[in-house]
């Protein structure tokens, strides 16, 4: 699904390199983790896969099912089946959820040359899907995460993945700021889109989520690289011990 | 703030010593033809004669540092073509109201609705000034004098004296629906002048709805006298043609408890002043003035200077000032806007905020924001930003697979939302909502 290879990327306006020769590799229906130390550039990676400005790519390539995701805009990504769960989703006063997520959703079908959703469809379709996550309808009618605690902001993150249904899900740090109920239902709300042509790419500081979404693999980052990548018990050992050892083995 | 240095700052002469041309005075005056009045003829003498002491204004005005006079000061506007169809289906179309139809600024009574309902009196000017007497009279061209201080406005005077017609509207209850002005334009080179008088009695209550434009170049007044605990929403909404040049002008008297709320959309025109003189003369009374601009300087010149000045005269009186302004393709934007404290209004609330989004870096907003305070328990602020589009929350909707344009359509509509915020009729706010995003998804946004 996802394949990384090799990838270096700088600051578009400062000469400061962030992904230094970076390589991963997703398959179809797979879960992996990553886990790394702050500033080891987990959010850098997840912004230049989806088309954040301000990046330039030195070298390297990232494709989704071999297409050449690089070369898109942020749009195209979404509508060829990428989405990111923002490590801090954003606030758009004076723009309706609602309405903005009806946008992206009839946006990403018209691209894929598929017929609109109609309202009352939509309607039914994020009722029931804000209910399973327990997100207070009058929560859908105020304005795009205005007002939301850190923890309704990263539900509704997930709540948009869960409408928006990409094949690959890419969640920065969705578990930090939830409390222990919330977890469980960002956890159940992503277990749910589990499928044999789904992937995640989970990046999280903590072992808590990765023991609610069974990862199939997980990758330790460091300096803009993957420098270990094992199974679950990686992300047990990185609990009991921190990166110290695993990094300097690592070199 | 102290107060000398606030008075040396206002003792500067408004409009500027030198001579002024009094041909091109004269000259304007001639392209005119000034009616006689009936009732009225007493004020537009009056008028006449305040207009001819001060003089056209000139581009080194302090009053019109920003904003070029001369298209204005012309006799004659250039022809603008008629277009053939408005793009759009007419604002308001669904709601119950009360329609009157003004072309180039008279009115239409074959195409306006009929002017009788329950809780208000409605004239027009050109018909009621054949008489000698109508309770408009303590009114018509008062509050705009009385507006001329401490700064000059010469167009509303001149307004007053040469008003063509306009609507003399008198509410004594709530009427069931609102009033709806609709401009609409006939002639190529008319020079529109149209005049309103509103007179909202006590604890009456009026929504005035005003769209449309009149003239190759307009210039219009309204003079709102609320009494005691009266209230007068007014909403304005108007797209221009790109050549158009427009001056418009409010005058409001608010008494005590009564409420002002105003809201203005403007789209396109080359050249557009609006002006706002509003005085608050009982307590507890409540004055907010909002409006959101939007302009290309791509298809014609596009210049937006809205000149705001708020009079604190009582005690726990509240107003607030929102003006935002979208600007693209070297468009400008201006705001000049004052709240004035007077001595004994104590327990003031003034809030002011003028911001522009810049979709590019040739376009510019010019603010002046001012506070002039004699009381010392108010509580007063302003603010001026000046910004380009989030790119974050850009990235954030594109990233959700929302189209680079429609995903900025959705953040000029969230710039814009604080002033739509003023428009307290939900329905109401919801169509010019509606109407402002058809406008920015039709035209793009390069
Ligand atoms: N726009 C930028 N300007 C300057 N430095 C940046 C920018 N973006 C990223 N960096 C730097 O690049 C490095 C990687 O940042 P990034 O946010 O990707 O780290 P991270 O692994 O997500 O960290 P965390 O675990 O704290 O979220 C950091 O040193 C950060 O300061
Ligand atoms: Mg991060």
């Amino acid at each position: 699904m996802l394949k990384i290879n090799n990838l270096h990327v700088k600051l578009e306006e400062e000469d400061k390199q962030i992904l230094k020769g970076l390589s991963l590799e997703v398959p179809a229906g797979q879960v992996h983790a990553i886990m790394g130390p702050n500033g080891s550039g987990k959010s850098t990676l997840s912004y230049v896969l989806s088309g954040r400005d301000g990046y330039e790519v030195t070298e390297g390539e990232a494709t989704m099912d071999g297409e050449d995701l690089l070369e898109m805009e942020p749009e195209e990504r979404a509508a060829a089946g990428l989405f990111l769960a923002f490590q801090y989703p954003v606030e758009i006063p004076g723009v309706g959820n609602m309405t903005f997520l009806r946008t992206a959703v009839n946006a990403q079908r018209k691209a894929r040359g598929q017929e609109e959703i109609s309202s009352g469809e939509f309607l039914k379709a994020i009722r029931a899907k804000a209910a399973e996550l327990q997100i207070d309808a009058e929560m859908l009618k105020r304005p795009v995460n205005v007002g939301f605690s850190g923890g309704e902001k990263k539900r509704n993150e997930i709540l948009q993945m869960a409408m928006l249904e990409p094949r690959m899900c890419i969640m920065d740090e969705t578990d930090s700021g939830l409390d222990v109920d919330a977890m469980r239902l960002v956890a159940d709300g992503v277990n749910a889109l589990r499928s044999p042509d789904r992937s995640f790419l989970v990046i999280t500081h903590y072992q808590r989520l990765l023991n609610h979404i069974q990862p199939d693999v997980v990758h330790i980052m460091s300096n803009g690289r993957i420098v270990k990548t094992g199974g679950p018990d990686l992300a047990l050992q990185v609990e009991d011990e921190g990166y110290g050892d695993l990094l300097a083995e690592a070199g | 703030m102290s107060e000398a240095a606030v008075q040396t700052k206002d003792v500067t002469p408004q409009v500027s010593g030198a001579p002024k041309p009094v041909d091109a005075l004269q000259a304007r005056l001639d392209a005119l033809s000034l009616p006689k009045g009936g009732f009225t003829a007493g004020a537009r003498a009056d008028a006449l004669a305040r207009l001819r002491e001060m003089g056209l204004p000139g581009p080194r005005d302090e009053y019109w540092r920003y904003t070029d006079p001369r298209p204005f000061n012309a006799p004659v506007p250039q022809p603008i073509p008629i277009e053939a169809r408005e793009p759009d289906s007419p604002l308001f179309l669904d709601l119950p109201r009360l329609t009157l139809v003004f072309v180039d600024g008279a009115f239409d009574a074959a195409e306006s609705d009929d002017l009788s309902l329950e809780g208000i009196e409605i004239d027009t000017l050109a018909q009621a000034d054949t008489g000698a007497d109508h309770w408009a009279k303590g009114l018509y061209g008062v509050l705009e004098a009385s507006g001329q201080n401490p700064v000059k406005r010469p167009f509303a005077a001149l307004n007053t004296a040469a008003a063509q017609d306009g609507v003399l509207i008198r509410v004594t209850a709530k009427p069931s629906r609102p009033v709806h002005i609709i401009h609409r334009r006939a002639r190529e080179d008319a020079d529109a002048t149209w005049h309103h008088v509103i007179r909202v009695e006590e604890g009456a209550e009026l929504t005035l709805l005003e769209t449309g434009m009149a003239g190759a170049r307009s210039n219009g007044v309204i003079e709102a006298d609320l009494a005691k605990g009266a209230r007068l929403h007014y909403i304005a909404a108007k797209r221009a043609g790109h050549q158009k040049l427009g001056n418009a002008h409010l005058f409001a008297r608010v008494a005590a408890e009564a409420q002002l709320k105003s809201f203005a959309l403007s789209v396109n025109g080359t050249l557009m002043r609006h002006e706002a003189f509003i005085d608050i003369t009982g307590d507890d009374a409540v004055a907010h003035i909002a409006a959101a601009v939007l302009g290309d300087g791509n298809v014609g010149a596009f210049h937006h200077d809205d000149t705001v000045f708020v009079t604190h005269g009582a005690e726990r009186c509240e107003s607030r000032q929102v003006f935002k302004k979208v600007l693209k393709n070297g468009a400008e934007g201006v705001f000049q806007g004052k709240i004035l404290v007077k001595p004994g209004a104590q327990k003031t609330d003034g809030y002011q905020i003028s911001q522009a989004l810049l979709l590019d870096e040739r376009s510019q907003f010019l603010a002046k924001p001012e506070l002039e305070i004699y009381a010392d328990d108010v509580q007063c602020s302003h603010g001026s930003t000046t910004g380009a589009l989030d790119e974050t929350a850009l990235f954030y909707l594109r990233s959700r697979g929302v189209p680079r344009d429609r995903a900025i359509v959705f953040l000029v509509l969230s710039f814009l939302a604080d002033a739509l915020e003023e428009i307290e009729d939900e329905v109401l706010r919801g169509q010019i909502n509606d109407r402002l995003e058809a406008w920015l998804t039709r035209h793009g946004n390069q």
